[in-house]
């Protein structure tokens, strides 16, 4: 390849690190201080081997396999089994991610806006803004591993080797240089950022759920998955690093394919045809919720389907669980500590929790483009034009309370499909619509979280991400944390029943929609004193 | 000898053709002005220009060297300013100045550097993100032109500017031009280009339809004219260089070709002026008229 391609790729990695550094160094430290902390808490928690083996049983069935990927043989339960089969799959979700949206930021959206346009512009070859993008995600990505080895081991009981440490964080890396590659694909692909994040979100929710098909019904499956090698290698017991080279190899791959597709099109355009537009504005376009809505719509349908589908993959496996449970013997149950209940309602039940989560991004995200307009400088159309500031911050709002809920009827809808064909005893749509919409006061207090703040704090609109990621991770790994019950207690989803095992405690939910109102009427205030930015 | 030399060039996108046969030269030490309403092809233009879109057909060369595949040694003596600039959030103005002069492979040199920033009102302290539109203009402009370059292409530099800016680059762009450099400035204003360039082309829906001086083309340069006077004015309308001779009582309006200009004010200082304004006229009206004429023309060889 030309030499003359990647001239002043060193300069162009500076520049990235410099627009990008607070990113990074938020992400990895959350990373890594999780993980240690998970891994500070789990000796504590399991010192006996009959600790580990209470662990391993709730684990090493079908239902935890599906959801976490773990994929250890019983008898070879260690404590780093245990802490690899809890944090592995999601800490590598949780790289690819970062990864994904560095990439999408360094690639397709400075080329979109014309960021790259000016750096073409001078003696710098054709293919170095990309060369420096792909570059800063090794750097990132080895930090994390070199990081993370060493916090592992520094901090980490006697299983915590060098090597085991080694290849769990190298997993890590590994997996989010893979979905690097594969987002700057997707920016080749599309000439949106828009569409980049469309394809590479999209192709890690089909890694995801391949993987579970594949981990439930046919292994093959999930070797067409990153995220499916990527448990495959038995880390902290066998220390398999095939996985690893795997991954390598697919990064290689992925890479040079980038490459080719990059210098074979124009500037500003994608691969991908783009669809012409509509010429005239319909009436509903015109109004206040046509607009937004027009503007949001992608979104919403694209998480929609997204939730949907998942839910319907975790669907089609109910029916292995229902056999897997039925087989188990008194003994075992006991020792799952779940004696008596029905463990595919009680799965259902963790299930939708986690779900829940995922359901309440579109609904911030909606509250956020606001802030994104007014950050273009767009927000003036509206406010040139006779609409208040109540009728557009009513207008998000209402889309994202009605964002929420369709989520929620998504993933009922998506468990429902696929259940009612594999399962013995089918859950009717009813109940599985009354489990998911039990959420709706506690998403709507984290609604009202993110309005306050595009309301009447928008600089600290990360918070509400960070309060969405705070009330994930005491979710899933909360009670190992040992964390005061008070902290727990921030997170909202602590304070929503597990229905239908729980009845609904209706003052509990009366109040979170309460605080909820408050919070939005603070943000609603807060949003009609402030200076509109742009 | 030409600098920028484009030869019989076209570009699709898709089944659009944005350029058809687009032919351009640029000499030595001269401003080219190139003029077009929105979306005629300037920046498209420019863009192959720059080997950032390939052409479909027509060679496109700068110091003789082919635009796509010599761009990195093209760029080495060339600057460039977008119409709007989107930089880099997190980095201050002065960061990405010294970043974008560091990419050529020179030494910044500080003292133009310091002068510029001076000359621009410039701070170079602030975020991007803080930046006002006009403010980032400056960023790219400051950029462009404290680097050592023997060609600028400029593509509608000065949107975003105050008419004070507007002024002080346009003073700028002629010292470079004593300085012997070589300037391709597009724009979509006429009395800019007619400011500042010794040569011009006007390019409409992709194809180059006049190009040429200014002198050659100043039938392309008429005033329009807004009069309110105490008597009806008479001899106007069938003087030569009046055009489109319009009156409604004591107020009338016109065109007037350049050359015309005094004699046409002599005839209408008899008639106790009440109201007098002038107004350089639209591009688009220019557009126009061209076609018209061209119509005219055609319908004559019938
Ligand atoms: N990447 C692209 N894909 C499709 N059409 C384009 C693209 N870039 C420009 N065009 C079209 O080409 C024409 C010329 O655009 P442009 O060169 O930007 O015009 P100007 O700079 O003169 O305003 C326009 O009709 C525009 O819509
Ligand atoms: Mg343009």
């Amino acid at each position: 390849m030309n030499k003359n391609h990647f001239k002043g790729t060193g300069r162009l990695i500076t520049l990235l690190f410099r627009q990008h550094r607070l990113k990074i160094i938020l992400w990895l430290s959350g990373i890594i201080g999780v993980s240690l902390a998970v891994a500070l808490a789990y000796p504590e928690l399991y010192q006996t081997q009959d600790d580990i083996m209470g662990f391993a049983m709730t684990m090493n069935n079908p239902a935890m396999g599906a959801l976490v990927g773990s994929n250890y043989a019983l008898e070879d339960f260690n404590i780093g089994a245990v802490f690899a089969s809890e944090m592995l799959l999601f800490t590598a979700i949780a790289v690819a991610i970062l990864n994904i949206l560095l990439v999408k930021a360094s690639t397709r959206e400075d080329e979109e806006v014309g960021r790259v346009e000016i750096i073409q512009s001078l003696p710098v070859g054709k293919l170095s803004y990309l060369t420096a993008s792909i570059l800063m995600m090794l750097v990132v990505n080895i930090g994390l591993v070199l990081l993370l080895t060493l916090g592992l081991t520094t901090f980490g009981v006697a299983i915590f080797t060098w090597e085991s440490s080694l290849l769990y964080s190298s997993i890590l890396g590994i997996t989010g240089l893979v979905f690097a590659g594969v987002t700057a694909i997707s920016a080749q692909l599309s000439s949106t950022t828009y569409g980049t994040n469309l394809l590479s979100f999209g192709a890690l929710l089909f890694s995801y759920a391949i993987r579970v098909i594949g981990d439930v019904q046919n292994e093959t499956l999930s070797l067409f998955s990153p995220l499916g090698w990527a448990t495959r290698s038995a880390v902290f017991v066998q220390d398999d690093w095939l996985p690893v080279f795997v991954l390598a190899g697919c990064f290689l791959v992925l890479i040079s394919i980038v490459f080719y597709l990059h210098l074979k099109r124009d500037m500003f355009a994608g691969l991908l045809p783009n669809r012409p537009g509509k010429e005239r504005a319909s009436s509903f376009l015109k109004t206040t919720p046509g607009f937004i809505w027009h503007l949001e719509k992608g979104k919403i349908i694209a998480w929609f389907l997204l939730i949907f589908l998942l839910s319907a993959a975790f669907g089609a496996i109910l029916g292995e669980l229902e056999t897997y449970f039925a087989d188990m013997d008194i003994i075992e149950l006991f020792l799952a500590d779940s004696a008596g209940d029905n463990m595919t309602e009680q799965f259902i039940t963790l299930l939708v929790a986690i779900m829940s989560i995922f359901s309440i991004i579109p609904s911030v995200s909606i509250l956020h483009s606001l802030k994104g307009e007014e950050m273009a400088g767009r927000a003036e159309h509206f406010y040139t034009r006779a609409v208040s500031r109540n009728k557009i911050l009513g207008t998000y709002f209402g889309l994202s309370i009605l964002s929420a809920i369709s989520m929620q009827v998504a993933i009922s809808l998506g468990l429902y499909v696929t259940s009612s064909q594999v399962l013995e005893n089918p859950i009717d749509l009813m109940t599985l619509l009354e489990t998911t919409l039990v959420f709706l006061p506690a998403m709507l207090l984290v609604i009202g979280v993110a309005l306050l703040f595009v309301g009447a704090l928008p600089k600290f609109t990360l918070v509400s991400w960070l309060y969405v990621v705070f009330v994930f991770i005491v979710l899933y790994v909360g009670n190992l944390l040992d964390l005061p019950t008070w902290v727990n207690d921030l997170s909202v989803f602590q304070h929503v029943p597990a229905y239908p095992h729980e009845t609904i405690p209706w003052n509990t939910m009366g109040m979170l929609t309460g605080v909820s109102m408050f919070l939005t009427a603070l943000g609603f205030i807060g949003y009609s004193k402030r200076d509109i930015d742009g | 000898m030409s600098i920028i030399e484009i030869k019989d060039l076209t570009k699709k996108f898709g089944q659009f053709t944005a350029l058809e046969k687009v032919n351009l030269k640029v000499k030595k030490g001269e401003i080219h002005g190139f003029i077009g309403p929105n979306g005629a092809g300037k920046s498209t233009t420019i863009r192959v220009l720059l080997g950032m879109l390939k052409a479909d057909a027509g060679e496109v060369s700068i110091f003789g060297k082919d635009a796509w595949n010599d761009s990195v040694a093209i760029h080495e003596q060339v600057a460039y300013v977008p119409g709007d600039a989107n930089l880099w959030p997190n980095l201050t103005g002065g960061q990405v100045i010294d970043l974008l002069l560091e990419m050529r492979k020179q030494k910044p040199n500080e003292e133009k550097r310091q002068h510029l920033m001076k000359l621009f009102e410039f701070d170079p302290t602030k975020k991007c993100r803080e930046y006002s539109k006009g403010n980032l203009q400056k960023v790219l402009i400051i950029a462009a032109f404290a680097a050592d370059a023997d060609v600028y292409i400029l593509d509608e530099p000065t949107s975003g500017l105050d008419p004070l800016m507007e002024r002080k680059f346009q003073t700028h762009l002629l010292e470079l031009k004593e300085q012997g450099k070589t300037i391709l400035l597009s724009s979509h204003i006429l009395s800019e280009v007619e400011r500042l360039c010794d040569t011009v082309s006007i390019i409409r829906k992709g194809e180059v339809i006049e190009t040429g001086t200014l002198d050659e083309l100043r039938h392309l340069t008429r005033m329009n004219f807004e009069t309110e006077t105490m008597q009806p004015i008479q001899e106007l309308e069938n003087m030569p260089g009046v055009h489109q001779f319009e009156q409604d009582g004591n107020k009338s309006t016109f065109q007037v070709d350049k050359e015309f200009t005094n004699q046409v004010i002599q005839v209408i200082s008899q008639y106790e002026v009440i109201h007098l304004s002038s107004t350089s006229p639209k591009l688009e009206d220019l557009f126009l008229r061209y076609y018209e004429e061209n119509e005219e023309r055609a319908d004559d060889h019938e």
